[in-house]
């Protein structure tokens, strides 16, 4: 295909972001496949196949090799792509930690699959909420455009010099990656205008040698952990910064951190990631002509948590119900906990509600959110009952 | 290469290796030969440990220390991102212990190979998990006490064949050293530097620490394990394995075992079986 100019077509999330990775002229790609991931990296082999793009794809043989090979590409100072799911995200849990402390700018994607056991090739976020305290950035998507323009805006956050943190862009399995959307895939100028081919810092620098990634005790280590805490937030004012120079070029507006739809003069809030989204809104919409007071917020970055738009957002709200495709076991949903712990303080706070759905690619279909925002509305305020399964 | 060739410059110094470390001795030959223009990766083991910990540098080129597991996906990684930038001429290069190599970085190190990309990749074997305090490993010889194969129930299986096991991969070089023979070792690594594609060289590094002798008797010990047949120095290159020193004399393992506390609970009858063993494989 041109890289000349823009192009409308319809196709998966998986291939949307084969195109991002394209386009962000990555010299690297080191993947090894898995269930709903590998047509990301099955299209991004066509391409260098057919000459579309010029990067080596180093085949290896686990996603632990494949996230240590991105991170080695990248201290010989080139940029590097891979993504995967499930138990390959799992998988690489000591990289991810590795590569966040090592503060490598790297970008993955993570197609979000559920964790076995019990064994299942279908949607949900557990396996990234369980790499939630690995240091990484964790922005997630709603639908195939905003995954592609995100991966495009990940390199922009991570490589920026008041970050250098890795960022996971998340898109929910099957739901966005097998599903065809109408994409926009810009022109390579236009990309190269928003993000500039890398400008190599090299960490393995023989004219420069230097011990890196070195233990260190004590102080020393806790100090380290200070600045990479400090980047981290840091973080959250580049994402704003980025997605609106993004719009700027490109037309395309997410909300930063995190998205809020029809909260004014909301008395209930469903609070959700991902792409289930799209039924909320409609939900919400459907819910409101027929004169009910609600509203959504989609939470784009989980970590960094946006706790001051959280609050913010929910200040004037009666409830808020939480959608979590997730369970931390033995407490609740991890979006609910870390919503109640952004609200701590606030005064005379909103009820939360936490649902916890969608597990193993199960639906949730839009009377399942009417149901949540129904319960949310009869909430006295203030109140926080136990966490409810749905759709059981 | 000759004794008045090897370089003068010293690019690794001041570690906290034990008295006696063959080890810290097996980096520096390897940085006289490699010089300046390379890069090392070294995961957990005990050069990272005696040399890593901030704000130390005992390494005068660039290096980074690495997951346990992931040392030769790190090579790999390193290699391809030096190749796009058009440096294929720095020598990256992995330095893992022995459970590094033949346990736990085992799968790694078999992708990276598989990959293709160019990097020498060196296993220094001092046949336990030293760093920890003396755990055996899958390189373990038949016979010694560690401290999880503790006399009498001391190691009953034998050392896997790491160079075989990489040889299987169709590797365009790798080969056995050991630190007693430097010229040898050093050879060897030159050798590697050269090919364009995966290498591998597994020095055997005598630890007095691990293997209770007195410290300066490192190099005696490497001689003696050699000498006895306990370990054979070769090369496998063009699908063939070659012998690249074959010594003098053969010397009985039980003078080998001897000076090791490792192997002082071992029978006349177990030491014979393992004398048998070292016979009938050198007969074949």
């Amino acid at each position: 295909m041109s890289v000349k100019s823009s192009l409308k077509k319809y196709i998966t999330a998986n291939e949307a972001v084969a195109h991002a990775a394209r386009l962000a002229r990555v010299d690297v790609v080191a993947a090894y496949p898995i269930t709903p991931q590998t047509s990301i990296v099955e299209k991004l082999a066509s391409f260098i196949a057919n000459g579309e793009m010029d990067a080596d794809f180093l085949k290896v043989e686990s996603e632990h090799s494949a996230l240590t090979a991105c991170m080695g590409v990248r201290m010989a100072g080139a940029r590097a792509f891979t993504s995967t799911s499930s138990q390959g995200l799992e998988y690489m849990h000591e990289m991810l930690a590795y590569v966040s402390g090592g503060r490598y700018p790297l970008v993955l994607v993570n197609v979000c699959r559920s964790v076995a056991l019990p064994w299942s090739i279908w949607g949900d976020q557990q396996d990234a909420i369980q790499q939630r305290d690995t240091g990484w950035i964790q922005i997630f998507t709603e639908t195939a455009q905003e995954a592609l323009d995100m991966v495009l805006q990940a390199y922009r956050i991570a490589e920026d010099p008041r970050v250098l943190i890795p960022v996971m862009v998340c898109l929910d399995g099957f739901i966005q990656s097998h599903t065809e959307e109408l994409v926009e895939i810009p022109a390579q100028e236009r990309v190269d205008a928003f993000l500039p081919p890398y400008e190599a810092v090299v960490a393995l620098d023989v004219d420069n040698p230097y011990s890196i990634s070195v233990g260190g005790f004590g102080k020393h280590y806790a100090r380290w952990r200070k600045e990479q805490q400090e980047a981290t937030e840091k973080a959250k004012a580049v994402i704003i910064e980025v997605g609106d120079e993004f719009a700027r070029l490109f037309g395309c507006h997410y909300g930063g951190l995190i998205e809020p739809y029809r909260i004014n003069g909301a008395q209930a809030v469903i609070v959700l990631m991902g792409a289930l989204t799209g039924t909320a809104r409609e939900v919400v919409d459907e819910m409101r002509a027929r004169g009910k007071a609600v509203g959504l917020i989609k939470v784009r970055a989980f970590r960094p948590f946006p706790v001051p738009e959280l609050r913010q957002a929910l200040s004037k709200v009666k409830a808020a119900a939480v959608l979590d495709r997730d369970c931390s076991w033995g407490y609740e949903g991890a979006l609910a906990t870390d919503l109640k712990a952004a609200l701590y303080g606030l005064p005379n706070p909103p009820a939360v509600l936490n649902f916890i759905g969608g597990l193993g690619g199960s639906d949730v279909p839009p009377e399942q959110m009417k149901y949540m925002l129904d319960k949310a509305l009869a909430a006295e305020k203030g109140a926080t009952p136990g966490l409810e399964f749905i759709g059981l | 290469m000759k004794l008045k060739d090897i370089s003068k410059e010293e690019l690794f110094r001041c570690s906290y290796g034990c008295a006696g470390c063959a080890s810290v001795l097996a980096v520096r030959l390897t940085l006289k030969v490699l010089g300046r223009n390379s890069v090392f990766v070294v995961p957990a083991n005990c050069i990272s440990t005696v040399s890593c910990y901030y704000p130390q540098a005992p390494f005068f080129v660039p290096m980074t220390v690495m997951a346990f597991a992931a040392t030769a996906a790190a090579c790999s990684g390193i290699s391809a991102g030096f190749k796009r930038r058009g440096r294929e001429d720095i020598q990256v290069v992995g330095f893992s212990g022995d459970g590094g190599t033949a346990d736990i970085g085992i799968q790694a190190l078999s992708g990276a190979i598989d990959c293709g990309n160019k990097f020498i990749y060196i296993c220094y074997d001092n046949e336990a998990y030293m760093n920890t305090g003396v755990q055996r490993s899958g390189l373990t010889p038949y016979g010694a006490a560690t401290t999880t194969t503790p006399s009498p129930c001391f190691e009953k299986r034998p050392k896997k064949d790491m160079l075989r096991i990489v040889a299987a991969h169709d590797i365009p070089y790798a080969a056995t050293a050991c630190i007693s023979y430097p010229l040898d070792f050093m050879q060897k690594v030159a050798k590697a530097s050269k090919i364009n594609g995966p290498t591998y060289i597994h020095v055997l590094v005598p630890c007095p620490t691990g293997w209770g002798f007195a410290p300066e008797l490192t190099i005696e010990i490497g001689r003696m394990a050699v000498e006895s047949g306990m370990w054979r120095l070769m090369e496998f290159e063009s699908s063939e394995f070659r012998t690249t020193y074959k010594p003098s004399r053969k010397r009985p393992v039980a003078e080998y075992f001897a000076p090791q506390t490792r192997f002082r609970h071992l029978s006349p009858e177990e030491i014979e079986a393992i004398q048998r063993d070292i016979d009938r494989r050198e007969a074949e």
